[in-house]
């Protein structure tokens, strides 16, 4: 499927700029922007899969630090912004966070490529 | 149709940048700012890469250009650091490394703290506390020391590897690797440099002699509102109960300086008009100070000497803290470093071992001065006009145009209090301030040859270079030497002398000079078999020169441990872990019977009198579980506020309280105070006994609010924590289950207490316990971060491992190593 292709194609042009620590954290909004533009989906499947493709890569990278780490910063991070002191609401508004810009710019992406 | 298509882009590319724009930016939030949450979310850039793993192999090939040869850490299982180095400045080198590794981001702060730099990371709401310490000198003073160490090649190049070390760690970082706390508040560590030292030594300076820059102008609003004599009897010179750090009864020698009191003393110093308030944005702890003893092989199981430290400073995680053994050709050293400053501050080698207090001897004071105009161009001094010379401070400011402060320097010092820095009531003074920090020390070489030191004659050499902050050093040798020496810059004074705001037009009150070092408080191998020191003065009235007022010199540990050791003989390293962690108050044992004999029991309702048997049946000890020690707490404090507050209530200006043993000493002598008189009541008369039973009435009422909240008990009452440096509570450890306190020897507060716990039986093989507040991590999120914490408050200790290198190669409980090499 279309989708699951731009997903995983998303989160690896993420990664992929993630390792480099001098570009700004907001890096993947670009690729996720390109994916979509090169990927054509409807507005909503768009911007699902730039959603997606950056919830799992973040969540899922926050997860495996959080794991090896026995949750000793996150459960900190969770009470200084605040959460409650819950790790797995810090993961999943990590994920949230990555995911609402990276699908943002992948709904741009879509109406882009509609318009031409 | 077009169009149809392009708002929708648009508008969506737009909400894509607003929304990156928004968290990219650091938005207000309840008083302070939240990070950029977007790169602090970030799991490749942001805090998750701070989250260390619990199986975190610290091993390693580290290649550093600067090394000379090859270095050998071995970590051990608490991740203390043993340095393994073929010469010293390859070991200072790896230690400023490793303090970077494990401390960045406190050791920067730290030093931001002290250089009036806090503003530019934090933004205008520091401003406060950067023009204090900027205008109190601590900048400048940093600079008079670094400029006196620079012609000393050998602690120059210890400095400059330190420093380089630091920095090697520092580039070597990638930007997601940066600690926590530069992420939390959006910025990036900086070049270190020996000049940073020097800042933070002014820092500790500040924390232990800097309680003047405040309490001189409290205390010439408290002479000038109780006229100088009420003033003496609120707080006195001599205080009955001191058992001073040297024996009454020791002879001293005649001394070289005389100092001589000014003529016009009394009009215009003991009787002039200055009114000042002041209040500095950090205050330095009244109580800053520490216990340290050691006892000689005749009072020892082994024969042999134990010596002992706990220096009480305030609790911060990362702590001020850092263990590390430095093994090198010419020195194998254990014990507690500064990150921030090489060497080792509080330890032992292979033949000695030593430990610090606090002197709190008064060495910052006030001068008013007289300036022809508000340009502070000339000054009044010995009857001409001096010019003055003008020193130039910017503070940078977050986001805000910077800050210049301008300051006349005068013969003093820095004009700190002028116009354009001023006080409710200074009514355009000009205060300058003088200060021995401020004046070229030596830094850190008393340590580093105390690191190396072999015998008393090096510790002696060692000592006798300490200026500032003024220090108890005690010392035990494995060849059964004990002693111990107050060393510092003291000035000689006269009585009162800087105990208030001095004339600054002439001479006449500056100081005379500085007491010739020999002259110094010091013993050798007493006949009682132990040296020991708890912040109480240094010696009897009999000494020549003028310590300072007595509420600069807590009372009452002193006296409990020397009552202590003299009682105890065959003693072992485990005895002192239980004298270290003594809760017994020696002030409470001389209280209750006063404030019990004033207590009129018929009087009493159920309610007072269930209190009152809670003190009766106390064991005087400030445990965990003690009501009694809140009881008696609040009883107590109840007591001073009924006889005091009255007088302290119609003065506007901010002014001292008087300390514990004012009333007391007072109460012990004679039934009749004059204080205990409220003077709101002109038709009435009323005594001590009046007094106590108000206090009692009122302080019960608050005994029940705490017994209804279930905080009746010391230890929750008194709610010892160890705050992170941000004092944020998440990165805190609360409610921490420790008793003691003021008055006893585990000197446990709220905040502050024993920073550091060390114990050196000086054995053959040296046998050493020590624990501290914190980790060896500063990192939040490593499991090392606070790892001592409840080990520390249960009264536990480690056992050092204290191996030279072939033994630590082997050693099961050295768990990594890390190879440090040129190439």
């Amino acid at each position: 499927m279309k989708i699951i292709t731009a997903i995983v194609i998303t989160a690896f042009l993420a990664y992929v700029l993630g390792i480099y620590s001098t570009l700004p954290w907001w890096s993947f909004a670009i690729s996720s922007f390109v994916v979509s533009v090169a990927i054509h989906q409807k507005p909503g499947k768009s911007f699902l899969a730039g959603f997606l493709g950056l919830f799992l890569l973040w969540a899922g990278l926050a997860l495996i630090k959080d794991v090896a780490n026995e949750h000793i910063l996150s459960t900190k991070v969770a009470q200084i912004l605040p959460l409650g002191g819950s790790y797995i609401v810090l993961i999943l508004v990590t994920g949230i966070v990555g995911g609402l810009v990276s699908g943002l710019a992948a709904l741009a992406g879509s109406y882009l490529r509609k318009s031409k | 149709m077009l169009a149809m298509r392009i708002v929708p882009f648009l508008l969506s590319g737009l909400c894509t940048v607003g929304l990156v724009i928004a968290l990219n930016t650091q938005l207000p939030a309840g008083g302070s700012k939240t990070p950029r949450l977007g790169y602090f979310l970030s799991p490749q850039l942001g805090f998750w890469q701070n989250a260390e793993s619990a199986n975190t192999n610290f091993s390693g090939e580290v290649k550093l250009a600067n090394l000379k040869g090859k270095v050998d850490v071995y970590m051990d299982d608490r991740l203390v650091p043993h340095i393994y180095a073929e010469n010293d400045l390859d070991a200072y080198y790896v230690e400023g490394y490793l303090h970077a590794k494990y401390r960045l981001w406190q050791m920067e702060f730290q030093t931001y703290v002290a250089g009036g730099r806090l503003s530019e990371i934090v933004g205008e709401e520091r401003l406060p506390t950067d023009r204090f310490f900027r205008r109190l000198g601590m900048v400048y003073g940093a600079e008079q020391t670094m400029a006196n160490m620079e012609k000393n090649p050998e602690m120059k190049a210890t400095m400059e590897a330190y420093s380089d070390g630091v920095n090697a760690y520092i580039k070597s970082l990638l930007p997601q690797q940066i600690p926590f706390e530069y992420k939390l508040l959006d910025y990036k560590p900086e070049a270190w440099s020996p000049f940073k030292t020097y800042l933070f030594l002014m820092y500790m300076s500040y924390d232990l002699t800097g309680k003047g820059s405040t309490s001189d102008l409290q205390m010439t609003n408290a002479k000038n509102y109780f006229g100088y004599e009420d003033f003496n009897k609120l707080f006195p010179n001599v205080e009955d109960s001191l058992d001073p750090i040297i024996p009454k009864g020791t002879m001293f020698v005649k001394p070289a300086i005389v100092p001589q009191t000014p003529a016009n003393i009394d009009s215009a110093y003991f009787g002039k008009t200055i009114n000042s308030t002041a209040m500095a944005p950090v205050v330095p702890d009244k109580d800053n100070g520490s216990n340290n003893w050691a006892v000689s092989g005749s009072k020892t199981k082994s024969g042999r000497p134990i010596l002992c430290n706990d220096p009480h400073l305030g609790l911060n995680l990362p702590s001020l803290w850092y263990e590390v053994q430095i093994n090198t050709p010419t020195h194998n050293t254990y014990g507690a470093s500064f990150p921030g400053s090489p060497a080792v501050i509080i330890g032992f080698n292979d033949s000695i071992a030593w430990g610090v207090t606090n002197a709190g001897r008064d060495v910052l004071d006030f001068f008013d001065m007289k300036f022809k105009d508000s340009t502070m161009s000339e000054y009044m001094y010995n009857g001409v006009w001096t010019k003055a010379t003008h020193r130039k401070e910017v503070i940078k400011i977050k986001g805000k145009p910077d800050q210049v402060e301008d300051m006349a320097m005068t013969v003093f010092g820095p004009v700190m209090y002028d116009r354009a820095y001023k006080n409710q009531s200074s009514e355009g003074k000009y205060l300058a301030v003088k200060w021995t920090a401020s004046t070229p020390g030596n830094a850190v070489e008393t340590f580093y040859r105390l690191n190396r030191a072999k015998n008393y004659d090096d510790y002696l050499k060692a000592t006798s270079l300490w200026s500032c902050p003024g220090q108890n050093f005690v010392f035990a040798s494995k060849t059964n030497d004990i002693a111990i020496k107050q060393q510092g810059a003291f000035v000689a004074k006269w009585k009162r002398q800087g105990d208030f705001i001095m004339p600054g037009t002439d001479s006449s009150y500056d100081w005379q000079g500085i007491i010739p070092i020999d002259e110094n408080p010091m013993i050798k191998n007493p006949a009682r078999g132990f040296v020991s020191s708890a912040n109480q003065m240094a010696v009897d009235t009999t000494y020549p020169y003028y310590l300072g007022t007595a509420n600069s010199f807590p009372l009452y540990r002193g006296i409990i441990i020397n009552r202590k050791l003299t009682e105890m003989n065959g003693i072992t390293p485990e005895d002192m872990q239980h004298l270290q962690m003594e809760n017994y108050n020696v002030f409470a044992e001389m209280a209750r019977p006063v404030l019990l004999w004033n207590v009129d029991e018929n009087a009493l309702n159920a309610d007072e009198k269930k209190y009152i048997d809670i003190v009766k049946n106390w064991n005087l000890k400030g445990d965990y579980n003690e009501k009694g020690a809140t009881v008696f707490k609040c009883f107590w404090d109840s007591l001073e506020a009924e006889v005091w507050r009255d007088d302290y209530q119609k003065s506007k200006l901010p002014m001292p309280w008087p300390d514990a043993p004012t009333l007391l000493e007072n109460l012990m002598h004679d039934s009749v105070y004059a204080f205990a008189d409220n003077i709101n009541t002109p038709d009435k008369k009323e005594t001590i006994k009046d007094d106590a039973m108000a206090a009692i009435k009122k302080a019960t009422a608050h005994l029940k609010e705490l017994e209804a909240s279930n905080t009746l008990e010391w230890g929750k009452f008194k709610d010892t924590r160890v705050n992170h440096l941000l004092k944020i509570p998440a990165l805190s450890r609360l409610h921490l289950p420790i008793g003691g306190g003021e008055h006893m020897i585990n000197a446990t507060k709220p905040t502050h207490g024993p920073s550091w716990r060390m114990i050196v039986h000086l054995t053959d093989e040296i046998e050493a316990y020590v624990v501290y507040p914190g980790g060896q991590n500063g990192n939040p999120g490593s499991k090392y971060y606070d790892s001592f914490v409840d080990s520390w408050a249960a009264g536990k200790y480690y056992r050092v491992l204290f191996v030279n290198k072939a033994a630590a190669a082997k050693h099961e409980k050295m768990k990594w190593h890390i190879t440090f090499t040129n190439s």
